[in-house]
C-alpha cells in the first residue's frame, strides 16, 4: 500500500517560508576534522525526502545533529530551524532541545534489536514518551493510547505486545514499537537513520508502508537517511545526494535517477544497475575507495574517484540550479532538460 | 548535569582513526615501573643486603632511620631495610607460585568446560569452580595451616587454588567466543581434533586475556599473602615478610609508627604496581574495550 | 510450574548439594589432623584407659563416616558439638560471635555502598575530565591497600595521634550504645573504605557500559533529559553487574573481617576461628569454618536469584 503523492507537488521543493524544518550551512567537525560540511535543505510538512549516501559520507551525523545528539568532541555550526520554533536548533539549550524530540522532532534508529530498554515493559517504553511531553493526562491514559499505537503499527495482539518485554519480540516487531514511540506525539518531524537496513527483506516493506503511512496520516515531514537507492525510490519524493560530507546533488527522485548529474549519482546509480556491466564485462563500480572522514580531498569531494576530474575540480564546485534541485559538479552529466 | 548524550553517542561518532595498534599507554608504563623495583629489590637481596635481615641483636633494637640503618631496626635489633628486600623475594615468590598453579590448572580445565561437547562435564567443571569459587583464600590458607602448620608453602598452595576459579571461568568464557567465531565452527565441521582446535587456535587467542587476568591475580596473591603473614600463617620467623612485620610491630604503633610505615608502603606499592599492569595491558589487549576508551 | 519457579528450584537444588559437598570436604581435611584429640586434652601422660573413656565420650571411637553423619546432623539444629579443648558447647559460642562480626560487616557494607555508588557514577559521567579521572585515580590506590593496612593506618591517625576514637576492644550496643559506636568506626572504615575503592571502579564500569547502549540513545530521542534518562534506563540496567559484584563483597568483607578482628581485637568470629587454630580445636575451627563456607554459598544463592529478577531477559520465558 503506498499513500498517493499529490502529483502538483512532487518534487517541487518548498520556499524557506512554507518549511517545517529548515538547514542552512550545517557544519559538523571534531576539532580541526571537518565531518559535514555546508549542508542546507528544507523540509514541507507533508514531504518525503531521500538522504543517500554510503557509510562516510555524514549522512547519519547530520541527522544526529538535526536531534542534537552529537557525541562529545563533535560541534555543530550553522542554523536549523523548525517552524513554530524561535529559537534555532544550533546552539540550543539541552533542556530546550530535550522539549522538542520526541514531541516535535523524533527519531527512528538502524538497530532495532538494541534499541530498547530491556528491563522495562514495550507499554511503559511507549507510555513514557507520551508523559514526558504531557500528550496524555495521566498514567492510564498514556497506557491505553500506547496500545493504541501499537495496534497501528500493525503489532500482532498489542494487548500481549505490551506486556511484554522487548527480548520477548523480534527484530521487525521491535522496530514497529521503535515507530510507534516516534509517532506518538504527531511530531512534525520525523528522522528515519536506515531504519530497515537491519530487518528481514520480507519485513522490510512493511516496515517502509508503515512509516509512510504515519507520517501522511499526521502530514509530517519525512527525512529517510539510507544507501539503499531502491529504497529510497519507493518511498520518497524528493532525494538529497551526500558525499564526503556535502550534498553533490538533490531533486525530485524520477529525476535524480534517471537524469543524474554529479558523476558520483551517477556511479551510484550505475552501481546499483545489476544487468548491466561495463566493458570487460564486470559489474560497475566506482573506482577506488570512500576516504576516511576528514581525509577528502579539497575543492570537489568526488575529485580523486572521479574520470572526468581536471584542474577545475581542486575549486569547490559551486551550486548550480534551484535550491531543492540542483547539482554541484564542474563537468555534469546528463541533460539540462526537465 | 552532565550532557548524557555526549558519553551515550561517543562509539557511534568517533571518527576511524582507530585503526592503528594503541600504544601501551602510561598506565602500562607506571605500573611496570612499580613492579620493576619490587623485581629490583628481590633480585638485589640475594646478592646483597646492608645486614642480615635476620640478624637478632639487641642493643641496636628500635633505632630510627639513619645513615647506618636507613630504615631503622626493629624491636629484635633487625635491620628494616633488610628485612624490605628479603621480603619482596617471599612475595614475589609466593605470587608466582600461587598465580602460576592457578593459571595452568584453571586455564586447560576452563578450555574443557567450554569445547566439551558433552554437557554433564562442563556443567560438573562449572558448578565445581563456583564451590571452590565461595571459599575465600584466606579461608583455604586458614585451614591449610591448621591442618599442615603454617609455612609459606601451605600459603602458596591455599592461595594457588582459590584462584583456580577465576582462570577457569575466563578461559571458558574467552574460549566460547573464539568457539563461536565461523573459522572455528568450519575447523570443527572439517573434522580438525579439538586439541589442535584447542593449541592452535583457542590458546593464542585468549592468551591476552590470560595475562591480564594474570597481573590481576598477582595483586590478589600479594594481599592475601600480606594477610596471612599478618594473622601468623604465613611464613614462619624468622624469615621475614612483609606481612609479619606489620603484626611484630603493631604493638608499637604509639611509640614507633615508623616501623608499620614501611612493610605497609611495600605491599601497597607491590599492589599498586600489578593493578596498573593488568590494567594497562587490558587497554592494549581487551577487544571490548576497543569502542570505550 | 512456571519456568521462574523451576529455575529457582534447581537452584536450590543445587545450593543444597554445594552445602553437602562443602560439609565432606570439610570434615574429611579436619580428619587429616594428625594427633590425637584425647591425649592433647588429657596430656602425655594419661593411662590408656583414661584416654579410651575420653574417646568413648567424644565420640572419636567410631568409624569417621559416623561421626561425619553425627556432625552434619546436627547443623541444620544449631549443634556444633561439644569441644574437645575447652569442653564447652560450640554452638552457643558461635552464636555470640557472629553477631559481633554481623555489626561489623553490614555496617561496612553499608557504608560501602553509600560511598561507592555515588562516586562510581560520578566516575562515569565525568570518565574524561578531571574529577573522573580523579576518583579513578583514588580508587587505584584505595583497593592497593589492604583492610587491616588502612586499619593500622587509621588507629595511627584516629586513636594514637588525635584519639577520637579507641584504638580497639568490644561493648555490646545494649550495654553502652555511645562506646558501641565509637568502638565501630574505626574497624568498619578500614573495611568499608577498602571496599568502597573496589565497588566504585565496578560501578563506574557497570555505568559506563551501560551509557553506551543504543537504548540510551532512544530515550534521549524521546526527549528525556540526561538526569532523568540515568536513573531510569541507565540505573536500572547498572544494577544488573553490580549486584553480583555485591554478593562477592559480602564473602570478601565476612574474610576480611578475620584479619580486621584481629588489628582491631574485636571477639567476633574471626578471633574465635584463630583462636580455635591455636588451640587445636578442631571442631571449633570445623564448625566456624563450614559457618563462613555456608554463609558465601548463601549469598551466591540470592545473587543469583536476584539476578533473575532483575533482568527479565533471565526468566526464561
Amino acid at each position: 500500500m503506498t499513500t498517493q503523492i499529490d502529483p502538483a507537488r512532487r518534487g517541487a521543493g518548498v520556499a524557506p517560508s512554507e518549511a517545517v524544518l529548515t538547514v542552512e550551512g550545517l557544519n559538523v567537525s571534531a576539532g580541526d576534522v571537518p565531518l559535514v560540511k555546508d549542508v542546507s535543505f528544507s523540509l514541507a510538512a507533508g514531504e518525503r525526502v531521500g538522504l543517500i549516501g554510503e557509510s562516510g559520507s555524514g549522512k547519519s551525523l547530520t541527522a544526529t545533529s538535526l536531534m542534537g545528539l552529537l557525541g562529545e568532541g563533535l560541534q555543530a555550526s550553522g542554523s536549523i530551524r523548525l517552524a513554530g520554533v524561535s529559537h534555532d536548533l544550533v546552539g540550543a539549550s539541552p533542556k530546550q532541545l530535550a522539549k522538542l524530540r520526541g514531541r516535535q522532532m523524533t527519531m527512528v534508529f538502524q538497530e532495532p534489536m538494541t534499541a530498547l530498554n530491556p528491563t522495562m515493559r514495550v507499554v511503559d517504553q511507549v507510555a513514557e514518551v507520551m508523559l514526558i511531553h504531557g500528550t496524555a493526562d495521566s498514567r492510564a491514559a498514556a497506557r491505553k493510547a500506547s496500545v493504541d499505537m501499537l495496534e497501528r503499527v500493525r503489532l500482532p495482539d498489542p494487548e500481549r505486545a505490551a506486556k511484554a518485554y522487548p527480548h520477548q519480540l523480534s527484530g521487525g516487531q521491535r522496530q514497529r514499537v521503535v515507530l510507534a514511540i516516534a509517532l506518538a506525539n504527531d511530531p512534525k518531524v520525523l528522522l528515519c537513520d536506515e531504519p530497515t537496513t537491519a530487518l528481514d527483506v520480507t519485513v522490510q516493506s512493511q516496515m517502509l508502508d508503515l512509516i509512510a503511512a504515519g507520517v501522511a496520516e499526521r502530514g509530517a515531514a519525512l527525512l529517510f537517511i539510507t544507501h539503499d537507492l531502491a529504497v529510497v525510490a519507493t518511498v520518497c519524493e524528493r532525494v538529497l545526494v551526500m558525499y564526503g560530507g556535502r550534498i553533490v546533488e538533490a531533486g525530485p527522485v524520477e529525476e535524480v535517477f534517471t537524469n543524474p548529474r554529479h558523476r558520483y549519482t551517477e556511479g551510484l546509480l550505475a552501481a546499483s544497475d545489476l544487468e548491466s556491466s561495463d566493458d570487460s564485462g564486470r559489474l560497475n563500480t566506482i573506482p577506488g575507495t570512500v576516504p576516511p572522514a576528514g581525509r577528502f580531498p579539497s575543492g570537489c569531494v568526488f575529485r580523486n574517484r572521479c574520470a572526468h576530474a581536471d584542474q577545475t575540480c581542486a575549486e569547490l564546485p559551486p551550486w548550480m540550479g534551484a535550491a531543492a534541485h540542483g547539482h554541484a559538479c564542474w563537468h555534469p552529466g546528463g541533460t539540462d532538460e526537465r | 548535569m552532565a550532557d548524557l548524550s555526549a558519553t551515550a553517542s561517543e562509539v557511534v561518532e568517533e571518527p576511524e582513526a582507530r585503526a592503528t595498534r594503541r600504544p601501551l599507554g602510561p598506565t602500562f608504563k607506571l605500573g611496570a615501573v612499580v613492579v620493576g623495583l619490587v623485581l629490583l629489590a628481590a633480585l638485589v637481596s640475594f646478592v646483597w643486603t646492608p645486614y642480615n635481615p635476620e640478624l637478632v641483636d639487641p642493643r641496636e633494637r628500635l633505632l630510627g632511620p639513619s645513615a647506618s640503618h636507613w630504615l631503622g631496626t626493629d624491636k629484635f635489633g633487625r635491620d628494616v631495610f633488610s628485612q624490605i628486600l628479603v621480603g619482596a623475594r617471599i612475595t614475589l615468590f609466593v605470587g608466582v607460585i600461587a598465580v602460576g598453579l592457578a593459571a595452568l590448572i584453571g586455564t586447560p580445565i576452563g578450555i574443557i568446560a567450554a569445547m566439551s561437547r558433552r554437557k554433564s562435564v562442563s556443567e560438573t567443571l562449572l558448578r565445581g569452580s563456583d564451590l571452590v569459587l565461595a571459599t575465600p583464600a584466606l579461608l583455604l590458607a586458614i585451614m591449610f595451616g591448621a591442618v599442615f602448620g603454617a609455612s609459606t608453602l601451605t600459603a602458596m598452595i591455599a592461595i594457588g587454588i582459590a584462584t583456580i576459579p577465576a582462570f577457569l571461568r575466563l578461559a571458558r568464557s574467552g574460549t566460547l567466543q573464539v568457539m563461536a567465531t565461523e573459522y572455528i565452527m568450519a575447523a570443527r565441521i572439517a573434522g580438525r581434533p579439538p586439541l589442535a582446535i584447542a593449541t592452535r587456535h583457542v590458546l593464542p587467542n585468549i592468551a591476552g586475556l590470560v595475562i591480564i587476568q594474570g597481573s590481576v591475580a598477582f595483586a590478589i596473591a600479594v594481599l592475601a599473602e600480606a594477610a596471612l603473614s599478618f594473622l601468623g600463617f604465613g611464613t614462619p620467623p624468622p624469615t621475614p615478610s612483609w606481612g609479619r612485620m606489620l603484626q611484630e610491630s603493631q604493638e608499637l604503633i604509639t611509640s614507633n609508627p615508623l616501623l608499620l610505615l614501611w612493610p605497609a608502603l611495600a605491599i601497597a606499592l607491590a599492589v599498586l604496581g600489578f593493578n596498573l599492569l593488568g590494567d594497562g595491558l587490558r587497554d592494549r589487549f581487551d577487544p571490548k574495550l576497543e569502542a570505550r576508551r | 510450574m512456571s519456568p521462574l519457579l523451576r529455575n529457582a528450584a534447581s537452584r536450590l537444588a543445587v545450593f543444597f548439594a554445594s552445602i553437602v559437598i562443602a560439609s565432606i570436604l570439610i570434615f574429611a581435611f579436619m580428619s587429616i589432623l594428625p594427633g590425637d584429640p584425647a591425649r592433647v586434652a588429657l596430656g602425655v601422660n594419661a593411662s590408656p584407659e583414661a584416654v579410651r573413656a575420653l574417646h568413648a565420650q567424644f565420640g572419636t571411637d567410631r568409624p569417621l563416616p559416623v561421626q561425619y553423619l553425627h556432625w552434619v546432623t546436627g547443623l541444620p539444629r544449631g549443634d556444633f558439638g561439644t569441644s574437645y579443648v575447652s569442653q564447652a558447647t560450640i554452638g552457643p559460642q558461635i552464636a555470640d560471635r557472629l553477631l559481633v562480626t554481623l555489626w561489623l560487616v553490614i555496617t561496612a557494607m553499608i557504608v560501602s555502598i553509600f560511598i561507592a555508588v555515588p562516586l562510581g557514577i560520578l566516575a562515569a559521567l565525568r570518565h574524561r575530565r578531571m574529577s573522573g579521572l580523579a576518583v579513578s585515580g583514588l580508587s587505584q590506590v584505595g583497593i592497593a591497600i589492604p583492610g587491616f593496612v588502612a586499619g593500622i593506618g587509621l588507629i595511627y591517625v584516629f586513636a594514637v595521634k588525635l584519639r577520637l576514637f579507641p584504638s580497639g576492644g568490644w561493648t555490646p550496643p545494649a550495654e553502652d550504645p555511645p562506646a558501641f559506636l565509637k568502638q565501630l568506626v574505626l574497624p568498619v572504615l578500614s573495611l568499608g573504605l577498602v571496599q568502597a575503592a573496589i565497588l566504585t571502579r565496578y560501578v563506574r564500569s557497570a555505568v559506563l557500559d551501560v551509557l553506551q547502549e543504543d537504548y540510551i540513545r532512544t530515550a534521549l530521542a524521546k526527549g528525556l533529559g540526561s538526569f532523568r534518562t540515568l536513573v531510569r534506563h541507565g540505573l536500572r540496567n547498572a544494577a544488573i553487574p553490580v549486584v553480583t559484584v555485591l554478593g562477592l563483597q559480602l564473602t570478601t568483607l565476612l574474610i576480611g573481617a578475620v584479619v580486621i578482628e584481629r588489628v582491631f581485637v574485636i571477639p567476633g568470629l574471626g578471633s574465635l576461628l584463630l583462636d580455635g587454630v591455636a588451640n587445636r580445636d578442631l571442631l571449633l575451627v570445623q564448625g566456624v569454618v563450614m559457618l563462613l563456607v555456608v554463609a558465601a554459598l548463601l549469598i551466591n544463592f540470592v545473587v543469583d536469584l536476584l539476578y533473575t529478577i532483575l533482568d527479565p531477559r533471565l526468566r526464561g520465558a
